[in-house]
């Protein structure tokens, strides 16, 4: 592999984890905190929005996040052949 | 058969468990000792993980503490999880390409110094001696609660029991014994959970029941507003910290949580970097199962309090509470001479915990020195809600037993993965890299052994005789680790141009205010003890969500420093950009 390639690869990686970490960001420090009063006017069931996010969608949103990133990068890792 | 005859068999039959796989899974070299023969599978490195990351804290206390703390206690359930999203996507693939077998290891090669090295290692000995220190004694609690004997007593078994597999196996033996652990503490904790939720909403999941209404149609969370306001607490989903500061906790326990040797050692014992990220995911997955059903537990354990206690007189309160009473965790003072529980907000003790005295009161209630001049008369340990609740709710003894054995297999996992960083970096990082380095694998394996009981009886000695500052600085570990490694591993991985100079400094610089902090603020050691109460807070940051600030110093000291000295010589760029490319990690490197 080149340095070229790696460079590529090294981008693309950068990239995925710039928008996980935004959407990691977004639900926790967002929704469970700065925006919690907001986000309170609304319901989900019986929990106020912004408390949900807070004690329980923002730990659901983290797990699907690691399975998604272990997904992109398993792909990535096949497209530049590094998977060995 | 009685709780007691229920609780021997179920423990002994775990600790058996527990003995036979250190048996079956001795270690015979360093790199099995270490990093397990690096060739553990993702989804038993995941519950490995869990187990070791889920303390005696974590299971007997999480639900108490959002049950006690409402919205705020949000911070430990963000805090404690979204380190794992870290982890996953910015450290554990990384470091397991580095392939070798320590935090200090990847400190010392990445910035080509012994004194960064010696940093490391010390941070990383502060860090796991700070948490070990109240795991043994959460050891010794849980027995002492369950098994009627002496805290110390239950200090030394749980010591014996740690040794015996750390000893024989290392890293091998801890992790499937942490394995088995995870499953007995799930289960334990599931068990209850699901049996409350059924009973309290008619759904048998936690999680949903939360979100649901109970027997009288309205849903849980509305009403236990309503009960608070009424009494005149703040509502349940409202808090009372600032918004700031919620933001510089849940940050602080997320780097902190990435940052902990003991957390990061595990993601070096997977045959793969992909695997490290998967494993990562199952870790997070595992713990998410425990840190979701909390909450709900949480909402049940505070609405049932409320209503069983609150105005009722103290000769028709049900026998669970007399029962804790005896055992010092409740406490009942009838200040205004009317026979009922007034449960109001405010603190009914003065100073951590009721002082008893001998004798009755009118009603038979035990009778205490330090009750304070607020209007509750209710004085109730928050680790009661994970014990008592399956009593509260009328549960057969055997699931009492259960979690008994489900704090047990919380407390020893974590002890174990402690004890490891110990003696790997007593072993490893200090004799072999810096004092001995031609000593030989077989006498390398001895001397890890030896740490490993050296940390033993250190750990159990502070079991034993709790520092007085242990309990209040979990905090310190969380923010230590924070301000220290996280900033040098992240920038050691993602900037090719960060150099020894730089990483140095912005540790020392990090891990100094953060220790000053919380040596000013939270221990009251220095300074004027009266200037160091809440309105003196800087921006208003709490001593537990100051790492936050100790990362960010240390990140631009690093920052600074490293564009004034000299970049990294060649080879070093060279490591950075092989451990960004997962092909040919292959086993962790002997050396």
């Amino acid at each position: 592999m080149d340095s070229k390639q790696r460079e590529k690869y090294w981008k693309e990686n950068l990239k995925y984890l710039g928008i996980l970490l935004a959407i990691w960001f977004l639900v926790s420090f967002g929704f469970g905190i700065l925006l919690v009063d907001q986000l309170n006017a609304f319901k989900l069931g019986g929990v106020k929005l912004g408390f949900w996010f807070a004690q329980q969608g923002s730990i659901y949103v983290f797990v699907i996040l690691i399975f998604v990133y272990v997904r992109l990068m398993n792909k990535l890792d096949k497209k530049y052949k590094l998977d060995a | 058969m009685d709780i007691q005859t229920w609780t021997f068999i179920i423990v002994g039959l775990t600790f058996a468990l527990y003995i036979g796989i250190a048996i079956w899974s001795r270690a015979g070299s360093t790199k099995e000792f270490y990093v397990a023969g690096g060739g553990v599978s993702p989804l038993a490195n995941g519950l490995a993980t869990g187990a070791d990351w889920m303390s005696a804290a974590s299971f007997l206390g999480m639900a108490g503490i959002i049950a006690f703390a409402g919205y705020d206690g949000s911070v430990y359930l963000m805090g404690w999880t979204g380190g794992y999203v870290l982890l996953a996507l910015l450290l554990a693939p990384y470091l397991r390409k580095f392939g070798k077998f320590t935090v200090p290891d990847f400190i010392g090669d990445r910035y080509y110094s012994n004194v960064a090295r010696t940093v490391a290692v010390v941070a990383a000995l502060f860090v796991s001696f700070t948490y070990v220190a109240g795991q043994m004694r959460g050891v010794g609690v849980v027995f002492s609660r369950f098994l009627d004997v002496e805290v110390n007593t239950g200090v030394y078994i749980g010591m014996a029991v740690v040794f015996f597999y750390a000893f024989l196996g290392g890293m091998k033996g801890i992790t499937y014994t942490q394995v088995a652990q995870y499953c007995v503490l799930i289960f334990a904790f599931m068990v209850p959970a699901i049996f409350i939720s059924l009973m309290v909403t008619g759904n048998p999941v936690p999680q949903i029941g939360f979100a649901s209404t109970g027997e009288d149609g309205v849903y849980l969370l509305d009403k236990l507003d309503g009960l608070m306001t009424e009494l005149g607490f703040t509502a349940y989903t409202d808090g009372t910290k600032s918004m700031t500061d919620m933001l510089f906790i849940t940050a602080a326990l997320m780097m902190g949580t990435a940052g902990l040797p003991h957390v990061i050692i595990r993601f070096f014992t997977v045959p793969k970097v992909s695997d490290a990220r998967k494993s990562a995911g199952y870790a997070l997955l595992f713990i998410a199962i425990l840190y979701t059903t909390a909450p709900a537990i949480a909402v049940f354990a505070r609405t049932n309090l409320i209503e069983t206690v609150e105005d009722t007189p103290y000769e028709e309160i049900p026998a669970w509470f007399t029962k804790w009473e005896n055992t010092g965790l409740i406490a009942w003072t009838d200040k205004n001479g009317d026979g009922k529980i007034q449960y109001l907000p405010g603190e009914a003790v003065e100073g951590r915990q009721p002082e008893f005295v001998e004798g009755r009161g009118a009603q038979g209630q035990r009778m205490i020195s330090n009750a304070s001049s607020s209007a509750n008369e209710l004085y109730v340990d928050r680790d009661i809600t994970v014990l008592a609740n399956p009593e509260i709710a009328g549960l057969p003894n055997w699931i009492i037993a259960l979690v008994a054995a489900g704090g047990l297999a919380a407390a020893l996992s974590t002890a174990a993965g402690l004890l490891l960083v110990i003696s790997t970096s007593i072993s490893h990082d200090l004799i072999k890299k810096q004092i001995a380095p031609d000593i030989s694998d077989k006498k390398e394996l001895w001397v890890a052994r030896f740490s490993a009981l050296l940390a033993v009886v250190v750990a159990g000695y502070f079991g034993i005789h709790p520092p007085g500052f242990v309990a209040s600085v979990t905090a310190l570990a969380f923010g230590l680790a924070a301000s220290s490694f996280f900033p040098a591993i992240i920038m050691g991985i993602f900037s090719k141009r960060m150099n020894r100079e730089g990483a140095i400094t912005g540790m020392v610089a990090g891990l100094g205010i953060t220790c000053y902090y919380i040596a000013r603020f939270k221990l009251g050691w220095i300074g004027n003890p009266e200037t160091s109460t809440q309105e003196y807070w800087w921006w208003g940051i709490s001593p537990e969500g100051f790492g936050t600030m100790g990362m960010l110093v240390n990140f631009a000291v690093s920052i600074l420093v490293s564009r004034f000295t000299p970049a990294p010589p060649e080879e070093v760029q060279g490591i950075v950009e092989n451990i960004r490319i997962p092909s040919g990690a292959g086993e962790a490197i002997e050396h």
